[in-house]
């Protein structure tokens, strides 16, 4: 599996998130967002969390514009793996490659806590590691986590089995307790929480591994 | 010419700050705030000509996210 990592100016989680595929065995390439091209043979782009651009305008607005995130766009219009995480997801959304916005929590309050999030579907790549319905405990960061869609969107989502997390206790009022989506294809998956802070025993709690593994199986011959 | 360009998230989008600042409000004294609704204002500084049209379609494509928000246009 050879990951791309991008870095916009304000990632906080691109480090991180780099030696989570590089535990499940990845290589790793790091990628500015001026750039105009992915490295050669990248199977999945990691779009890490932060504060991209400051959150100025809206946050993941500036960075869905940047010019890398054409490339990202265009991966994914190829059927490439992309994996949003925390602002990364806020990205997929601005660009238009998840449905849906992420808006102020509902309490207003920027929240930092382990929280229980559900498995709602095993099927895909990022979860086939956990089993449907299980619970797994991880991270949370975020002002502006609480994810919004039309009631036509939501129904869809669930009727198309692309809600991949729930939280176990809604912390920021989204809709549906949804924490994490995926694309029509299934190879995009924007959450708010934080699997590659959930990786490693020192951090904790190490329920994110799995999804990093289950990755690495799945792009081992791609 | 100058273009100042209106964002407000769309009714039916839950506006938490909005309804903080009414929050605020009546715990000051003020009655009779039925709601607030807060958005923001941008204002364009444009070269000569440019048209209300220009600046739709940068509302449309970066000033505003149209899954949350809506956008009002004003030449100035």
């Amino acid at each position: 599996m050879h990951a791309a990592v991008i870095v916009f100016p304000g990632s906080n989680c691109d480090r991180d998130l780099a030696v989570a595929f590089e535990a499940a065995g990845a290589k790793v390439s790091m990628v500015w967002h001026k750039d105009t091209a992915l490295p050669d043979g990248v199977d999945i782009v990691g779009v890490p969390g932060g504060f991209s651009y400051g959150d100025y305008l809206r946050c993941g607005a500036i960075a869905a514009n940047s010019p890398i995130c054409r490339e990202v766009a265009a991966h994914a219009g190829r059927g490439g793996y992309v994996l949003g995480i925390c602002n990364g997801f806020q990205v997929l959304t601005e660009t238009g490659l998840l449905p849906g916005a992420l808006l102020r929590n509902a309490g207003l309050k920027y929240i930092c806590k382990t929280v229980g999030l559900k498995v709602a579907t095993a099927d895909s790549d990022f979860t086939s590691g956990y089993d449907a319905g299980s619970v797994i405990n991880i991270p949370i960061a975020h002002h502006d986590g609480n994810y919004f869609a039309d009631s036509e969107t939501i129904a869809q989502l669930h009727a198309e089995d692309r809600v991949a997390f729930k939280y176990t206790e809604n912390p920021n009022g989204a809709q549906a307790d949804i924490a994490g989506i995926l694309s029509e294809n299934r190879r995009v998956l924007g959450m708010m929480p934080h699997p590659e802070r959930a990786a490693d025993a020192g951090h904790g709690g190490t329920d994110g591994t799995a999804l990093f593994r289950a990755l690495a199986g799945a792009l081992v011959t791609a | 010419m100058k273009a100042r360009v209106h964002v407000m998230l769309k009714n039916g989008v839950l506006d938490p700050q909005g309804e903080a600042v009414r929050h605020a409000l009546g715990a000051m004294g003020f009655a009779g705030v039925n709601g607030v609704r807060q958005g923001k204002v941008i204002e364009l500084d444009l070269d000569e000509g440019a048209s209300k049209a220009d600046v739709e379609t940068m509302c449309e494509k970066l000033l505003a996210n149209t899954v949350i928000e809506s956008y009002s246009v004003e030449m100035i």
